[in-house]
């Protein structure tokens, strides 16, 4: 257990926690409109493939960036229509869109498998990447990574503290009442799962554009349902979503670091890890008061 | 009298479902076609190669069939739930470790037991798998600590690794360097195929689980009390019937049938266990059930198309250069139209208008 150890978990788990980070974000944002998006994994393959196709026109990721956003953003419009102008059963309607998303993405791709691109480098900050240890773990990253805890804050703030927020919040609960309260339910549910889309997007432009720097089909591999899964591991705060995305990448740099130093555990138990604390939390919250937004319980029950 | 005309009414019903059927898969194919056309494809040629390596041949029906079995069970992994309001997303976890216990079974067992106990002992170690994985969220549920939606969701997770684990360490097969998988199975512990075909047990199987399931659900007062369970939980409980023993028992049963497509998908068509081998089966399986508004035999016709579909990934992969997964696009517009309940309501109107008036 060396410093170059630690060093390697803790910066692995924070570049292999940054795309389901960001889609995680954008999920509590839909989940606490009182949608749950389960094809997030979808989303985040157009923000991926999108990202690298115009990156790759470009040059400049940047571009790369923005596109992966609005791409994921008007994807998850499909979702937004289904649901809510058509009140549609809203597990159902989010598995269609991951096959979209699956499928769609694979289309437009094909061209892009085995190109290269010039991805995001990381941009060690002048000075501060110098500090031993802490310098490479906390700061030489790429800017999308420098974002996060940033967003996540911007998240919370705005769900917390401003009007749209609480609209938000209380059309998540009860989209009636909040009707009768002069809110129009519907428009914030398009605005929730629209964000919603743009964080997925970024998510899935850092795993193509920084973390592996190609396309592949179906390169998110199970990430966007690893954000659904984490959204409720946080219980639906922003914040809390850090420390749990943190977690799930920490599971997976550890396994991979460990694996390097050829270390006798199968990695397959460790990547267990946070689904089976997801679980033990979700057990041990249930008599706390239940932090779940009213309108989704209606469709964890089955009766929408 | 009134039987002929029950029966003309429940035909005219029956037809009306037949052409909205018709019409929402005609509707799906025209918008792929247009996807294929941005593309650069030729829809009419890639619509040929489809039909023409599915039901164009009697080797296309066979391998329509060979995926109709997996996807029927995982259908009905969801649909038997269903009918008490309870919602299984876990059919992918349960069908995975059903595979694995049975595979387990397989290469510990086969010195131990006479060969012809082979076939029954992967039937019932295949259901038994999936069944126990089931149980887990459903007691969670019948005890009221947590929803069955959130935990068969994560589960899947959890029984994916396990069978990786599995096939990377001790089920692991020494001699396949290379390839993680597992020892190949002794032949008295696989499906018997039919013929020369890919088709195996697992369609008898399949053909008497949405028979028993229709008989059940439709003739017995167990099929009675269920579904007044899922229509009102709270009047059931306060008439005495043993709400958490159906949701225990529904469950477990559900998770069995996903199980035994899991059994299927490795005993016949692999012959050893491999990491991540259902394209998942379990979520195609949640939708088709979906689609067909869970009935047992609307699972069946949903299955055959789906399964038509998921073969077309190959043909066009072949024959078009396209990526296989490309056929999710087909599947999602078919999806995305059901959901957003498309009316055809006009053209429905004017053709039972002219009945009505001839």
């Amino acid at each position: 257990m060396t410093t170059s150890f630690i060093q390697g978990v803790l910066t692995g788990s924070i570049q292999s926690s940054t795309s389901v980070l960001y889609a995680a974000l954008g999920e509590v944002i839909v989940e606490r409109a009182g949608v749950i998006n389960l094809g997030v994994e979808g989303s985040m393959l157009m923000g991926a493939v999108s990202g690298f196709m115009v990156t790759q026109q470009t040059g400049n990721a940047a571009f790369g960036i923005v596109a992966a956003a609005l791409v994921a953003g008007l994807f998850n419009l499909i979702l937004a229509f289904l649901v809510v102008t058509r009140k549609a059963n809203q597990l159902a309607s989010g598995l269609a869109l991951m096959f979209c998303g699956l499928g769609l993405s694979a289309l437009i791709g094909r061209p892009y498998v085995g190109q290269m691109i010039n991805g995001l480098d990381p941009l060690p900050i002048p000075g501060l990447s110098q500090i031993p240890v802490l310098g490479p773990i906390l700061f030489d990253h790429d800017i999308l990574i420098y974002m996060m805890v940033p967003l996540a804050l911007l998240v919370w703030f705005v769900l917390f503290n401003t009007r749209w927020g609480l609209s938000l919040r209380a059309v998540g609960e009860d989209p009636t009442v909040a009707f009768a309260a002069g809110l129009r339910p519907k428009l914030i549910q398009y605005q929730a799962i629209f964000i919603g889309g743009l964080f997925a997007g970024l998510g899935g432009a850092h795993l193509s554009l920084a973390y592996a720097q190609i396309w592949n089909e179906g390169m998110t591999s199970g990430r966007g349902f690893i954000a659904v899964a984490l959204v409720i591991f946080a219980s639906w705060h922003p914040l809390k979503v850090v420390g749990g995305a943190l977690l799930f990448g920490g599971a997976l740099a550890f396994q991979l670091q460990l694996q390097a130093r050829g270390a006798d555990i199968s990695p397959f138990l460790l990547d267990m890890i946070p689904y089976l604390l997801t679980l033990g939390v979700l057990l041990f919250m249930r008599n706390r008061k239940n932090a779940m937004p009213e309108g989704l319980k209606a469709v964890f029950e089955g009766t929408s | 009298m009134i039987n002929t005309a029950t029966l003309a009414q429940v035909s005219k019903q029956q037809m009306a479902a037949l052409l909205r059927f018709l019409a929402i898969l005609g509707l799906a194919l025209l918008v792929f076609a247009i996807v294929l056309l941005v593309f650069g494809k030729n829809p009419i040629e890639a619509y040929i190669a489809i039909f023409a390596s599915t039901i164009g041949s009697s080797y296309g029906w066979s391998e329509v069939l060979v995926k109709v079995i997996p996807l029927v069970l995982c259908a009905t992994a969801v649909l038997l739930p269903a009918r008490i309001g309870l919602v299984n997303v876990g059919g992918e976890g349960q069908l995975y470790m059903g595979a694995l216990l049975a595979s387990w079974g397989a290469l510990a067992l086969s010195d131990v037991l006479p060969g012809f106990m082979g076939l029954p002992t992967i039937i019932i170690l295949g259901f038994v798998g999936g069944g126990l994985w089931a149980a887990i969220p459903a007691v969670l549920r019948a005890m009221g600590w947590l929803n069955e939606t959130i935990s068969t969701l994560l589960l899947n997770y959890v029984a994916i690794l396990w069978v990786d684990y599995f096939v990377f360490g001790p089920l692991r097969d020494p001699s396949s360097a290379n390839f993680p998988q597992s020892e190949p199975f002794p032949d008295a512990f696989r499906l018997p195929f039919l013929g020369s075909t890919r088709i195996h047990f697992g369609l008898i199987i399949a053909t008497v689980a949405v028979a028993a399931l229709y008989f059940v659900l439709n003739r017995t007062r167990w099929g009675y009390e269920m579904r007044a369970i899922g229509g009102n939980p709270n009047a059931s409980r306060r008439h005495g019937m043993p709400i958490s023993r159906y949701i225990i028992v529904t469950m477990f049963i559900a998770g069995g049938l996903a199980g035994l497509a899991g059994m299927g998908e490795t005993m016949a068509i692999q012959g050893r266990l491999r990491p991540g081998f259902s394209p998942d089966y379990g979520y195609i399986g949640f939708l088709i059930s979906w689609l067909a508004l869970h009935n047992p035999l609307g699972v069946v016709v949903m299955s055959f198309l789906l399964a038509i579909i998921a073969l077309g990934g190959d043909t066009l992969q072949i024959t078009q250069s396209m990526p296989f997964s490309s056929v999710n696009v087909l599947m999602s517009i078919i999806l995305f139209i059901v959901l957003a309940k498309f009316s055809f309501g006009d053209i429905f109107k004017r053709f039972t208008k002219k009945e009505a008036t001839s």
